[in-house]
């Protein structure tokens, strides 16, 4: 028992000074604290990154090196005959104006007095190969003006453009057929003259896609109006089906199995690949039905099956925040159920049924995935659609579908397209949830 | 204009003129007392409208879908299977004679040709494949006679279904025109009817849920018994690799391709839970409200990004970022040579973890948001710090949840498309390095299915299995998810 006689040693505790116990709580308590700092920096960070490097490596596409030429439209090329017949103009073909163009950039170098051993054939190069095009459309608009001399303003090509932006550099081309240190000297001449320079390029915008070998001419315009005629089709099917669906189950439904295997359905479709919504449109849409491949219609209705579930669980939301008495009061003086739910909760659901469907929309805008599988890519979307039905049934691309195909293309010119074609997604997207922020903003009742 | 959209805007004129008359009709036997009336006249006239144009649209639907079926089985029936050239299917020849048949349709609209001389054709006599381009109708080859005999039969039978379509429908809309006219009378109870009918509509709009995951399922199904009787199911669920060959003989089993797939989760699913679970710890425990309403919508704005944003992020940052680190031999930061290319695990892993951060964070937010405050308050109440409440009381009560909302999160891994796509690369095979290339499900999908598709190689089809895959196993992540997160919730309400 000589342990009892031991006296305890006693403890020096002080309310003002922490024992180390307490100091290892505090100090486990900072770091966790530290640990969701870090966590939400984390987060914070990786989306400036991001947002840092659409807009510098996007920026780019839109400006685009321009080529200022005075073009001699001679007669003796374009119009053999000289009668001006539009027939005997139109045999000509793009490979009968690149003469043209040479001639035109010798005579610039002529009059600059700019030093190089390029041969004409060669200082071409510099330009887009959509340059005779251009001449050619031109000449055949305005064939009066064959004989004169025209000023002009051409794509430069990409290289070049990629050049002026600090893509390319006389060390990166060493093994480039497409230019040559020789033609960088002649732009970097015609540079220091004024006229090859930079410039803001709205043809991105409006413009349609071009082949592998002009990445200087390609643009979204066209694929923007695939994703418009798709998102009418979305528009169209989705809310008004949603809404009917949301209606009856929120108001009529009554509680049964039926009913439980359709909102089992409805928020297990919410959670479902977008991918494999792109296989059964290819089943049913393209195999089945035989409805046109690539077609805007197609990949609408296979977004409508995407977005459906999204619009309707927020559609139920909005009618469930409606309070009971509304509906009590509408029976009350003697309208019947339908009448109540349309004359009534309908209407004060409104806002929040749009709010829904905007961010739905927004959704399907962005989705690319199920796009492939309906053929939206791999061709070339050049020509814009005439009349809404060729808009909805003839091969288009859509946006995303438009980011990927270039994001797939060899040549790094497209990928500042790809990058510069986010940002106007980006643009859409944002407006749209502001739109819907500013909507719910405005006209949510609290009841 | 085609006899269809004719037929659409006949019903139509007619459900409206049947609008107008029922309702002066209801007034007019009222004898002009409109107090008279059961219904509103409206009523009257939209059941006319309805009666008129809603069985009649319905049969017209339903004759669109299964008229080409049907038309399609006869023909096919009649096809010798000498015409099936080597290496090509029954598909192929059946959508020659399509084309050939619209190609003929085109003939006669134009007024090439007149109705009796396209009956007449042979193919010794005319060039049909010249004749068909001279329409703009473009036919891979030339068109043999059976091909031209069988495109005759397809144009014959549409047309004389299309003529017993007109047949039906026509008479379906004015019976139904007449009975509802007729029945425009004041102790008609017509309010109860159009209401019955709208309900009706608003019942098959909520069962377009079913349609389409029955659409989903079947779809897939079908090809996907078409390609097992192609290709060895043991093979595809237990083989050991993946090396499809549009010249047949491949092996195309599903293994490597899950390994790729749930390797990429995984990587996603380390970076996302921690960084999102933390998050939403923060947010909802420590932040003040002034900083919880700036960081939580821009830490949303990640889950708004569609994902051939961060697709492309992946292939041309992130990637080329990490080879920078990890490859390049002498010139690369660490002097390594262990990464070649930017496509990699890691890569798309990596990405795909800054994708789901706010998908988690925002459901672990809700979840920890709904663990009761008294359990806080006794905690903090006994002495515990914050951090040991959270660890000690609040995690565990909110555990489920958070399992829930993690196997959410990997269920969007496994199906996500894009970012692998574009940041996973191509090549099937076992590895443990996340630093090499590898493919999943989603990816093969696309890769199968996009470009030139034969319907009847195993090659093809195979995608449909690889979806089939990917819905069950998503949908039961899914199930799993949502049965645990709803029965957590139920517990604290």
């Amino acid at each position: 028992m000589t342990d009892a006689i031991q006296k305890p040693e006693k403890k020096k505790s002080s309310l003002l000074q922490l024992d180390a116990r307490t100091r290892t709580r505090n100090a486990a308590e900072t770091r966790f604290k530290a640990y969701g700092m870090i966590a939400i920096a984390f987060g914070l960070l990786m989306l400036s990154i991001l947002v840092f490097n659409i807009v510098t490596r996007g920026a780019g596409a839109y400006q685009q090196t321009f080529v200022a030429l005075e073009v001699e439209l001679l007669a003796g090329k374009l119009d053999k005959k000289g009668n001006r017949d539009l027939d005997d103009i139109k045999k000509v073909s793009t490979f009968g104006y690149t003469p043209l163009l040479s001639n035109a950039l010798e005579a610039k170098v002529i009059e600059l007095g700019i030093e190089t051993d390029l041969k004409a054939k060669k200082m071409v190069g510099i330009l887009s190969k959509s340059a005779a095009a251009q001449v050619r459309d031109y000449v055949l608009n305005n064939p009066n003006k064959i004989g004169e001399t025209i000023g002009f303003e051409f794509l430069a090509s990409s290289r070049v453009d990629g050049y002026l932006k600090g893509r390319v550099n006389r060390d990166s081309i060493g093994n480039d057929k497409n230019i040559s240190p020789a033609q960088l000297d002649l732009v970097d001449a015609l540079k220091a003259e004024g006229s090859l320079a930079k410039r803001f390029n709205m043809s991105f915008i409006t413009g349609s896609d071009a082949s592998d070998a002009r990445p200087e001419a390609a643009g979204m315009g066209t694929s923007m109006i695939g994703s418009f005629f798709m998102m009418l089709v979305v528009l169209v099917l989705a809310l008004p089906i949603g809404v009917a669906a949301s209606i009856y189950l929120e108001e009529f439904a009554p509680k049964n199995w039926i009913t439980d295997i359709i909102e089992v359905n409805i928020s297990n479709l919410a959670a479902v690949p977008s991918i494999v919504f792109g296989i059964l449109g290819l089943a049913v849409f393209i195999n089945y039905m035989h409805l046109p491949n690539s077609a805007p219609l197609v990949g609408g209705l296979v977004l409508t099956l995407m977005t459906l579930p999204t619009i309707i669980i927020s559609t139920r939301a909005s009618l469930k925040a409606v309070p009971p008495s509304i509906r009590d009061a509408a029976l009350g003086v003697g309208a019947s159920k339908m009448q109540s739910v349309f004359h009534h909760v309908l209407p004060l659901a409104a806002p929040g049924i749009l709010t829904g469907t905007i961010i739905g929309l927004a959704q399907a805008l962005g989705e690319t995935a199920p796009l492939l599988l309906i053929g939206m890519v791999g061709f070339i979307a050049s020509n814009p659609p005439d009349s809404i039905a060729t808009g909805l049934l003839s091969p288009n691309s859509a946006m995303p579908a438009q980011i990927y195909e270039w994001a797939k293309r060899a040549d790094p010119a497209f990928y500042e397209r790809a990058w510069g074609g986010i940002i106007i997604l980006l643009v859409f997207l944002v407006t749209m949830n502001t739109i819907a922020v500013i909507l719910r903003r405005r006209f949510e009742r609290r009841w | 204009m085609s006899t269809t959209s004719l037929l659409v805007i006949a019903i139509l004129i007619l459900a409206t003129l049947g609008y107008f008359l029922a309702s002066k009709r209801a007034i007019s036997t009222a004898g002009g007392d409109r107090r008279k009336l059961h219904s509103l006249p409206v009523y009257y006239g939209s059941n006319a409208a309805m009666f008129t144009a809603i069985p009649a649209l319905g049969v017209l639907l339903i004759w669109l879908l299964a008229q080409p079926m049907l038309v399609e089985r006869n023909i096919l029936s009649t096809i010798p299977d000498k015409l099936i050239p080597e290496g090509s299917s029954i598909g192929l020849v059946m959508s020659d004679v399509r084309r050939v048949a619209d190609g003929l349709e085109v003939v006669v609209n134009t007024g090439t040709l007149s109705q009796n001389e396209t009956l007449k054709l042979d193919t010794e006599q005319t060039d049909i494949r010249a004749l068909l381009a001279g329409v703009g109708a473009a036919v891979g080859s030339d068109v043999q006679p059976e091909v031209l005999e069988a495109a005759q039969n397809y144009r014959a039978q549409t047309k004389m279904g299309q003529l017993w379509m007109v047949l039906i429908i026509v008479p379906l809309a004015l019976i139904g025109f007449a009975l509802s006219v007729l029945a425009a009378k004041p102790t008609f109870r017509a309010r109860n009817t159009v209401e019955r009918g709208i309900l009706a509509l608003l019942v098959l709009a909520a069962s377009l849920a079913i349609l389409t995951t029955i659409g989903i399922v079947f779809s897939m199904l079908f090809e996907s018994i078409n390609f097992f009787k192609l290709h060895p199911w043991t093979d595809f669920f237990f083989g050991g690799s993946w090396a499809p060959n549009f010249r047949g003989d491949s092996d195309l089993s599903i293994l490597p391709l899950l390994w790729g797939t749930i390797y990429i989760s995984i990587i996603a699913l380390i970076v996302a839970v921690p960084v999102g679970l933390f998050a939403a710890i923060y947010l909802s425990e420590y932040a003040s409200p002034r900083v919880r309403a700036f960081a939580k919508p821009l830490l949303e704005i990640l889950a708004g990004i569609p994902t051939i944003v961060y697709g492309l992020f992946a292939l041309l940052t992130v990637g080329p970022a990490l080879v920078r680190v990890f490859g390049r031999g002498e010139e690369g930061l660490l002097g390594l040579e262990w990464m070649s290319g930017a496509t990699a695990v890691l890569t798309a892993g990596l990405v795909m973890g800054i994708m789901l951060i706010p998908f988690v964070s925002s459901l672990s937010d809700d979840i920890i948001n709904a663990v009761p405050q008294s359990l806080r308050d006794g905690s903090l109440g006994l002495g515990a710090t914050p951090s040991e409440t959270i660890r000690q009381v609040v995690l565990p009560a909110a555990l489920p949840g958070i399992v829930g909302a993690v196997l959410l999160a990997a269920s969007r891994a496994i199906g996500e498309t894009m970012i692998v796509v574009l940041g996973a690369g191509a090549i099937a095979k076992f590895s443990a390095n996340p630093l090499e290339a590898m493919t999943t499900i989603t990816t093969r999908i696309v890769s199968q299915l996009t470009g030139d598709t034969d319907f009847a190689s195993p090659e093809t089809l195979v995608a449909f299995a690889l979806g089939l895959t990917l819905f069950v196993l998503t949908l039961g992540l899914n199930v799993i998810a949502l049965y645990i997160v709803r029965k957590y919730r139920e517990q604290y309400d």
